[in-house]
C-alpha cells in the first residue's frame, strides 16, 4: 500500500498521521473505566494507610518480617509496603484492562471497521492502541507509588528505609531505588500487557481479553508456588514481579530484576508479534 | 607392618543390593581391632564397602564421619564417589554407631591405627589400584572429627595419596584453649553430647579427666595439653606431604579459619599442593555447601588419585561470599571469589584504619555473668545473615571498651585477620581475659558482628601490658560510610573467664591503627547473570521476526496488478473482478463466488439480494476489511488491500453504526475525522450534521440514541469529507417512512454532484426508486447487472395463482414454456403458488385469455414485486 502514489488518496490524507496518539488518547481517557481505574490506584494507598492506622501493624504475624511489618516505620517504608501489596496481582489489572480492552472494545462497538476504512492501517492502529494503552498503564501504575509515597511522607515522616531483615537505607538512596523499582514493575508488566493486546485482537469481547490476561497472571502465580517445577518457574511471566525486593537488602541482588526484565521483554516481543501477525491478516467481521 | 595386623573379617557380605546403572554395591562388615597396638582387648569396628561390582582395580577413598555421627552419614557421598569410579570404605569410629570402644579423639594409637588397618585391608583387595605391595592408591575425606583423622592418618601413614579435610582442627589445644582461654561452651557440647544420657563419659579416662579439670578451672594441665597435642595434626606437620584440599568454614567459632590457615601453611611448606576453600558454613551452622564441596573433593581425587590431569582442582584460594536473599527461591545467594594464590590471613595488602577512643575501664563481673553474646553454636544460619545486616550479638555496659573508626571513605573488603595492639592495665595477679571483636556499624547505628566471631586474649597481671591482637579471620565487606568498632569485652558466653570481680583499663597505644588485610587478587564474587538473560531476548526477537515474516497473505494471492489501465475518462470508481470468498469452517460453501461488476462515475448502484446473498461480505471486501480468496477490487484504479490509501476517498456505512457510546454524537464525528488525519476544514462537518438531523441530541452520549438516530449519524459519518465513492449498506433499515424518503433524496442529490454511490438492499422497491444501476446477487453469485430499467424491464411481473393440486409440476413447466413463447411475454416461470410471468407489451387481459386457452385453473392474477420471486423471474434460477 505504501508503494501507491499519494494521488490515489484524498487531499490531505497521510497514512502516517492517521489515528494520532492525541486523538486515541482522548477517545480512551473520556471513558469512565479510565477514570475509575485511576481513582482506584490513587485510593489504594489511602485504604492501606487507613487499615494500618486502625488495625496497626502486627509484626508477630509471621516468622520472617516482611515489608508490611515495617510499613509504618517511615514514609518510604509505607510506600514500599503499598507497592509490595500491589505487586503480585493488583498492578496487572489496570494493565490487562487498558491493553485487553483496547481493540476488543472497538470491535464490540463496531467502530473498529470504521477506523480501518478511514483508512487507518492495521499496523498503525495497533501502534496507536499500544502506545496509548501503555501511556494509561504508566499513569495508573505510577499513580499508586506516587500517592503511596506522598501519603507515607505525610503520615510517617521522612525517615530512612528500614529493611525487613535488618539495617536501613538512607532516604535518598531508597527513594531512587523506589523510582527504579516503579520502572521495573512497568517493564515487568509488559508481558501481561502484550498478552492482553494479543487477546484483544483475537476476541471481540473486551471482558474475554481482559479476563484472559488476568487469568494468565493468576495461573502463572499459582504455578510459581509449585516448588516441584524447580527452575522452570523462572520462565513464568509473573516470576519476577517481586524480584525488586532483591535490591532492598544490605547486599542488593540485582540478578532477579535483570532476569525479570529479560523475560518480560522477550515475552513482550513475541506477544506483540503474535498480535500484529493475527491482526494484519484478520477478516474484520465485527 | 600392615601384614602384622591381625585382621579378622567377620560376617562376610551381610547384604548387598544394586542400584540402577551404574549400580553401587554395598558390603557391610565388621572388623575386630586391638584396643591399642599390642593390647589383647579388642574393639569391633563396623564398616561398609562400596563398589560398582566390577573387578577393575580402582583408587580407594576412606570417608570418615564427623563427631556424633556414624558411617551411615557417609553413605550418600560414598555412593556418589563409587559411581564415579572409586572403591569407598566408610566406617564408624570407636564409640560411634555400632562400633565399640572409647572415644580417643583421633588418638594416633586408636582411631588413626584403625584407619591404617583399613588401609591394610584395601591393600589386599584385587579391585583396588595398588601402587606397590600393600600400598593401595587411597585418599581420605571427612569433616570435623573425620577431617582431623584424614590429616593425622596422612601424617602417620605414607600410603595415603591425597586428603580432603573439612572444617576441622589443626591444633586442638589452640582450638579449645585459644590464647589459653577455655572455649567452655563448645567443649561442653563436645563432651556431654558424646556421653549420652547415661551420665558417664564415653571418652578415654584420660580425656574425661581433662575435660572435668578444664570445665572446673578453665585451664588445662600440661599433661592435658600434651594429650590434645597428640590428637592434633600439627604434631605431625612435617610429615603431611600429600595434596590437601582444605575446606574451612566461615561460620565456625569452634575450628575457625585460622586452623585452616595453619594447616595450609605447614603442608605447603612440605612442598605438597594445597588449595584452601572458605565455605559458607562451619560448626556454627549456615549453608555447608555439601554438594559443591563434594564435587570439588571428587575433582581433587580425580586429579591426584586417578591422576586425571584434565580434572580441575580449582583455584588455590576460594571464598564463598553471601549476597542477599534471592527473590527467586528465597535462599541466600552465594557466589565464589577466586584467587590463584592463597595469601594466608594477612592478605595480599593491608589497609590501616585509624581508631579513636581514650582509655576505658572495663569491669569483669563476678562469676563472669552476665556474659556478652557472640557466636552461639547452631545459629550459624543467622551468622551467615550477618553479611545481610542481621546480628544478635550483645555487650553489657561497663563490661567493654570500644574504639571507633571514622566513617569509611570507601568500601573495605576485609579478608583475613585484622591486627591491632591494645594496652591493658590490671591490678589482679590473675591477669585479665578480654574478648576482642570488630563490629560493622551502619550510619543508623545498627551493629553487625561479622560471622559472630571473637578472639580471646589473656594478659598477665598485675601491671600494664601492650599485646598484639589477631582478630578473628573473616571475609567481610564493610560498606562505605560505615564505621569499624573495636570492642574488648570482659566476658563472652562461649568462653571461660575469671570469676573474680575486677576492673581493667583498656587503651590503644598512641597513633595505633587497625591493620586490615585485603586480598586484591580475589576475583568474582558477583552473582553470575545466567546466559539466558542475554540469549532469551535475542531468541524472542528472532521468533517475533519469524512470526511476522511468515503468515503474510501477500504470497498466496494478489496476482492481479496493482493498478488497472485507466479509461480515457479516468479510472472507474469501482471494478470488481472474479471476487470469491469462503469463510473458514465452511470451505464447501462460498459466501461470494466469482463476482465481477463495474461501477462508473455518477452512478447510484443498487446491490440487491436477499439476506445471506453475500452483499455485506462483498461490501467488506470492497473496503479491505475482509481479504478475498480470489479476485480483486479496484477503487479508482487502485487495488484495495487492508489500509489502502485509496480508501480515504471512500465513505462507508456497513452493517450498522459503530460509535464510542460514552461520547456525544458530535464528538464521535469530530474524533472520527481527526482519526483520518485530514484537515478539519475538509470534513464538511456542518453538511454532515444536517444530514444526521439530530438536533439537540447531537450533544448527548451516543448510548442514549435510538437505532434510527445512530443510523443517521453513521451515514453522516460516511459522508464526512464528501468522499468520491459512498458505500451504504442497508441505509434505510430502522428509519421511518418519512426519513426513508429524505434519505433517498440525500443519496440522489449526493450522486448528482458527479460522485458515485453504492447502496445495498434486500428490497427491490427500495433500490428501484433510488438507483440508476443494479447488481443482483443470490447465494454469493452475480445474477444480473445493468441499468435498473434493463433489469426490471418495462413490463410488470405478475403472479398467476392456480388452484392447489390442480396442476402437476410437469404441467406447470409445460404451461410456463408455452406462455414464455407468447409475444409480449419476456419470461414465465413456474412457482410454488402458480406461475410468475413478466409482461412486456402484452395486456393482462390477453394474458388471461391465453391462460384460459391453455386450461390453466387460474384463481387470481396480481402484481408481484417480492424480491425473492423477482429473482426467480429475472435470473431463471431453478436451483
Amino acid at each position: 500500500m505504501t508503494t501507491e502514489s499519494t494521488s490515489a488518496a484524498a487531499p490531505g490524507y497521510n497514512a502516517a498521521s492517521t489515528l494520532p496518539l492525541r486523538v486515541e488518547a482522548v477517545r480512551q481517557i473520556r471513558r469512565r473505566r479510565t477514570a475509575v481505574t485511576f481513582a482506584l490506584m490513587a485510593a489504594l494507598p489511602v485504604i492501606v494507610w487507613a487499615a494500618m492506622a486502625i488495625g496497626g501493624v502486627n509484626s508477630n504475624s509471621t516468622n520472617t518480617p516482611d515489608l508490611i511489618d515495617v510499613g509504618t516505620s517511615s514514609g518510604i517504608n509505607f510506600a514500599f509496603a503499598v507497592v509490595f501489596l500491589a505487586s503480585g496481582f493488583l498492578l496487572s489489572v489496570p494493565v490487562a484492562l487498558f491493553f485487553g480492552d483496547t481493540i476488543a472494545s472497538e470491535a464490540n462497538w463496531s467502530s473498529l471497521r470504521y477506523l480501518l476504512v478511514a483508512p487507518v492501517s492495521r499496523a498503525r492502529l495497533l501502534y496507536s492502541k499500544f502506545a496509548v494503552a501503555l501511556g494509561l498503564s504508566v499513569v495508573a501504575m505510577l499513580l499508586l507509588p506516587a500517592t503511596a509515597l506522598a501519603i507515607g511522607m505525610a503520615a510517617y515522616g521522612q525517615g530512612d528505609l528500614h529493611l525487613p531483615s535488618a539495617g536501613s537505607l538512607p532516604l535518598g538512596t531508597s527513594v531512587s531505588r523506589f523510582a527504579l523499582i516503579a520502572g521495573y514493575m512497568l517493564v515487568c508488566q509488559l508481558s501481561v500487557a502484550t498478552f492482553a493486546l494479543w487477546l484483544s485482537t483475537v476476541t471481540d469481547a473486551p471482558l474475554g481479553a481482559v479476563g484472559g490476561a488476568v487469568g494468565l497472571v493468576i495461573v502463572s502465580s499459582i504455578l510459581d508456588n509449585i516448588s516441584a517445577l524447580g527452575s522452570l518457574r523462572t520462565f513464568l511471566p509473573t516470576h519476577g514481579m517481586y524480584a525488586w525486593a532483591g535490591i532492598l537488602q544490605p547486599n542488593p541482588e540485582w540478578t532477579g530484576m535483570i532476569e525479570g526484565v529479560s523475560l518480560s521483554l522477550s515475552l513482550a516481543a513475541i506477544f506483540t508479534a503474535l498480535a500484529l501477525r493475527h491482526f494484519r491478516n484478520q477478516d474484520i467481521v465485527s | 607392618m600392615a601384614t602384622a595386623v591381625a585382621l579378622v573379617v567377620g560376617g562376610a557380605a551381610a547384604f548387598a543390593w544394586a542400584d540402577p546403572p551404574p549400580s553401587v554395591h554395598q558390603i557391610d562388615q565388621i572388623f575386630t581391632m586391638p584396643e591399642t597396638p599390642g593390647s589383647s582387648r579388642t574393639v569391633r569396628i563396623e564398616a561398609s564397602y562400596f563398589t560398582t561390582g566390577d573387578s577393575t582395580p580402582r583408587p580407594a577413598v576412606l570417608l570418615a564421619h564427623g563427631f556424633e555421627g556414624s558411617k551411615e552419614d557417609m553413605t550418600p557421598e560414598a555412593r556418589f564417589l563409587a559411581k564415579h569410579g572409586y572403591r569407598v570404605l566408610t566406617w564408624s569410629a570407636r564409640g560411634f554407631g555400632e562400633s565399640t570402644g572409647q572415644i580417643g579423639l583421633d588418638s594416633p594409637d586408636r582411631e588413626v591405627a584403625d584407619a591404617r588397618r583399613l588401609i591394610d585391608w584395601l591393600g589386599h583387595r584385587p579391585d583396588v589400584l595398588q601402587d606397590g605391595p600393600d600400598d593401595p592408591r587411597v585418599g581420605i575425606a571427612g569433616a570435623s572429627y573425620g577431617g582431623a583423622l584424614a590429616l593425622l592418618t596422612a601424617g602417620y601413614d605414607h600410603r595415603v595419596d591425597a586428603i580432603a579435610p573439612q572444617i576441622t582442627w589443626w591444633d586442638l589445644g589452640q582450638a579449645l584453649f585459644p590464647n589459653g582461654v577455655f572455649k567452655k561452651l563448645w567443649a561442653g557440647i563436645f563432651f556431654s553430647t558424646a556421653s549420652g544420657t547415661q551420665g558417664g563419659c564415653a571418652f578415654t579416662a584420660e580425656l574425661c579427666q581433662l575435660y572435668q579439670q578444664a570445665a572446673t578451672t578453665g585451664t588445662a594441665s600440661p599433661a592435658a595439653l600434651e594429650s590434645l597435642e597428640r590428637s592434633s595434626p600439627s604434631s605431625v606437620a612435617g610429615r603431611i606431604k600429600i595434596p590437601t584440599l582444605i575446606t574451612q568454614g566461615q561460620r565456625d567459632s569452634l575450628f575457625p579459619l585460622g586452623q585452616g590457615a595453619a594447616m595450609a601453611r605447614a603442608i605447603a611448606a612440605n612442598g605438597a599442593p594445597v588449595a584452601v576453600d572458605w565455605s559458607a558454613g562451619g560448626h556454627d551452622g549456615g549453608d555447608q555447601e555439601t554438594s559443591r564441596v563434594q564435587d570439588r573433593t571428587l575433582a581433587w581425587f580425580d586429579h591426584y588419585l586417578k591422576r586425571d590431569q584434565t580434572a580441575d582442582t580449582g583455584p588455590a584460594f576460594r571464598v564463598t561470599r553471601t549476597g542477599g536473599v534471592s527473590t527467586s527461591d528465597g535462599k541466600m545467594v552465594e557466589h565464589g571469589a577466586d584467587a590463584a594464590v592463597y595469601p594466608g590471613l594477612a592478605g595480599t595488602s593491608r589497609e590501616s584504619v585509624a581508631l579513636a577512643g581514650g582509655a576505658q575501664t572495663v569491669t569483669n563481673p563476678a562469676g563472669g555473668m552476665p556474659p556478652a553474646v557472640s557466636a552461639v553454636p547452631g545459629l550459624g544460619t543467622l551468622a551467615q545473615l550477618s553479611g545481610g545486616g542481621l546480628s544478635f550479638s550483645q555487650d553489657f555496659p561497663g563490661q567493654y571498651a570500644a574504639f571507633n573508626s571514622a566513617p569509611l571513605a570507601s568500601a573495605l573488603q576485609l579478608t583475613g585477620s585484622a591486627t591491632v595492639r591494645v594496652t591493658v592495665s590490671t591490678g589482679t595477679t590473675a591477669g585479665a581475659v578480654l574478648f576482642a571483636k570488630v563490629y560493622d556499624v551502619a550510619p543508623d547505628g545498627t551493629t553487625v558482628l561479622p560471622d559472630q566471631l571473637v578472639t580471646p586474649l589473656r594478659v598477665s597481671g598485675p601491671g600494664t601490658t601492650t599485646v598484639s591482637v589477631e582478630l578473628p579471620a573473616i571475609d567481610y565487606g564493610f560498606a562505605a560510610g560505615h564505621r569499624l568498632r573495636l570492642v574488648l569485652a570482659s566476658t563472652d558466653m562461649g568462653f571461660y573467664s575469671p570469676a573474680g570481680l575486677a576492673a581493667y583499663t583498656v587503651s590503644l597505644p598512641a597513633g595505633e591503627v587497625l591493620t586490615a588485610p585485603v586480598d586484591t587478587a580475589l576475583r568474582g564474587g558477583q552473582t553470575p547473570i545466567p546466559a539466558w538473560v542475554w540469549l532469551l531476548p535475542l531468541a524472542a526477537v528472532a521468533v517475533a521476526a519469524a512470526l511476522l515474516l511468515t503468515g503474510s497473505p501477500t504470497g498466496r494471492r494478489r496476482t492481479v496488478s496493482q493498478s488497472q489501465p485507466s479509461a480515457a475518462s479516468g479510472p472507474a470508481p469501482l471494478v470488481v473482478t472474479g471476487l470469491s470468498k469462503r469463510y473458514r469452517g465452511s470451505d464447501d460453501r462460498y459466501a461470494v463466488q466469482d463476482l465481477s461488476f463495474r461501477v462508473e462515475r455518477g452512478q447510484i448502484l443498487g446491490l440487491l439480494g436477499p439476506n445471506g446473498a453475500g452483499k455485506t461480505t462483498t461490501m467488506r471486501m470492497l473496503m479491505g476489511l475482509i481479504r478475498p480468496d480470489e479476485g480483486s477490487v479496484h477503487v479508482f484504479g487502485r487495488a484495495v488491500v487492508p489500509g489502502s490509501v485509496v480508501l480515504s476517498r471512500v465513505g462507508a456505512f456497513v452493517e450498522g453504526a459503530g460509535f464510542l457510546p460514552h461520547l456525544t454524537g458530535r464528538t464521535n464525528l469530530r474524533l472520527y475525522w481527526a482519526a483520518t488525519g485530514r484537515p478539519t476544514a475538509d470534513a464538511h462537518m456542518e453538511e454532515a450534521l444536517e444530514i444526521a438531523a439530530l438536533g439537540d441530541a447531537l450533544d448527548r452520549p451516543v448510548r442514549t440514541y435510538s437505532q434510527g438516530m445512530r443510523q443517521r449519524l453513521a451515514i453522516a459519518q460516511a459522508m464526512l469529507g464528501l468522499p468520491d465513492l459512498l458505500i451504504l449498506d442497508e441505509p434505510t433499515n430502522g428509519l421511518d417512512p418519512q426519513q426513508i424518503r429524505e434519505m433517498r433524496s440525500v443519496i440522489t442529490r449526493y450522486a448528482a454532484g458527479g460522485r458515485t454511490v453504492i447502496v445495498s438492499s434486500h428490497l427491490l422497491a427500495e433500490v428501484e426508486q433510488t438507483c440508476t444501476h443494479l447488481v443482483v446477487m443470490d447465494r454469493g453469485k452475480l445474477r444480473a447487472a445493468g441499468p435498473v430499467a434493463q433489469i426490471t424491464g418495462s413490463g410488470r411481473a405478475l403472479l398467476v395463482a392456480v388452484a392447489a393440486d390442480a396442476m402437476t409440476p410437469a404441467a406447470r413447466d409445460a404451461v410456463a414454456h408455452k406462455i414464455a413463447a407468447v409475444p409480449g411475454v419476456t419470461a414465465a416461470e413456474p412457482s410454488d403458488l402458480g406461475l410468475l410471468i413478466c409482461l412486456e407489451g402484452l395486456p393482462v387481459a390477453d394474458l388471461l385469455t391465453e391462460l384460459l386457452r391453455l386450461d390453466v385453473p387460474v384463481e387470481s392474477v396480481g402484481p408481484h414485486r417480492r424480491l425473492e420471486d423477482a429473482f426467480l423471474t429475472l435470473t431463471g434460477d431453478l436451483a
